[in-house]
């Protein structure tokens, strides 16, 4: 079982699923027992959603117009 | 040598017609996609706008050079990429990130040292505004950012990341795992101070 600072190394290949079998196991056996970390995958876990959705902003219309007028085939 | 008769040359530029005509949609339904990662690979809103057009200018000159079948997304992002860099990135200095750089519960840390404990119901957004967000990627270390926003908020894999922006795939996750951790800290700095 891994301590905190392990655990936090952890934290981006776990959320990224890039980790073996065994580390997964080390990372979530520590889970299991400390809710700080647990608080902490959690959180980062949302912080990339939130990210994903503050970051995307929809493209304007006029701009789609423009993009449409460049084509060379009409 | 066959010869060539005007009928199957007259098929051929229907079918070629036609082939354009589809690329052209096909690209243009990608749009919206090319935007949202064109946002935030330069500062400006118009700058993005400007570097989506010239894209889409090139693209639709050179569609012959796509290959049918394969990845039109990042065949476009490609385009978008080098036109980027023409247009003089390259010169911008990368800061040494060493110093932009913290560990990865540091924002969870700084943000339960400031407003107490972050429990499991919490949502994000009760602590750190949307404009912050947008704030502190702007302020990531484009070859950084490039990564966060290809993978991050623009949905491409390792490997579609890794040929858009011309570098290995071991070089794309470290400047992934690096750029988020970058990232954290200017969202610490801007929500805690
Ligand atoms: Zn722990």
């Amino acid at each position: 079982m891994c301590d905190c600072a392990e655990c936090e190394q952890l934290l981006q290949p776990y959320l990224d699923r890039v980790l073996t079998e065994a580390e997964v196991l080390e990372a979530e056996e520590h889970l299991d027992h400390c809710s700080y970390c647990r608080r902490a995958y959690r959180f980062e876990e949302e912080l990339r959603m939130y990210v994903r959705r503050a970051a995307s902003e929809p493209m304007p219309l006029e701009l789609k117009q423009k993009l449409a007028q460049l084509r060379i085939s009409l | 040598m066959s010869e060539t008769t005007p009928e199957t040359d007259a098929r051929r530029i229907a079918r070629e017609a036609r082939d354009r005509v589809r690329f052209e949609e096909e690209a243009l339904e990608l749009a919206d996609q090319v935007y949202r990662v064109a946002r935030h690979m330069v500062k400006t809103r118009e700058e993005a706008e400007d570097l989506v057009q010239e894209t889409y200018a090139r693209a639709f000159r050179s569609w012959q050079q796509f290959r049918p079948g394969t990845n039109l997304r990042a065949w476009l992002l490609r385009i978008l990429t080098n036109l980027n860099i023409d247009r003089g990135r390259k010169l911008q200095r990368t800061p040494d990130s060493q110093s932009l750089e913290a560990g990865d519960y540091y924002l969870f840390e700084r943000l339960e040292d400031a407003g107490g404990e972050i429990t499991e119901e919490e949502r994000v957004d009760e602590r750190l505004s949307q404009d912050s967000i947008v704030e502190a990627l702007s302020a990531v270390p484009h070859d950084f950012r490039d990564v966060i926003v290809l993978v991050d908020i623009g949905d491409f894999s390792y490997a579609e990341a890794a040929q858009i922006l011309d570098i290995p795939v071991g070089t794309v996750m470290s400047r992934l795992h690096r750029g988020r951790r970058i990232l954290k800290k200017q969202l610490a700095e801007e929500a805690v101070g």
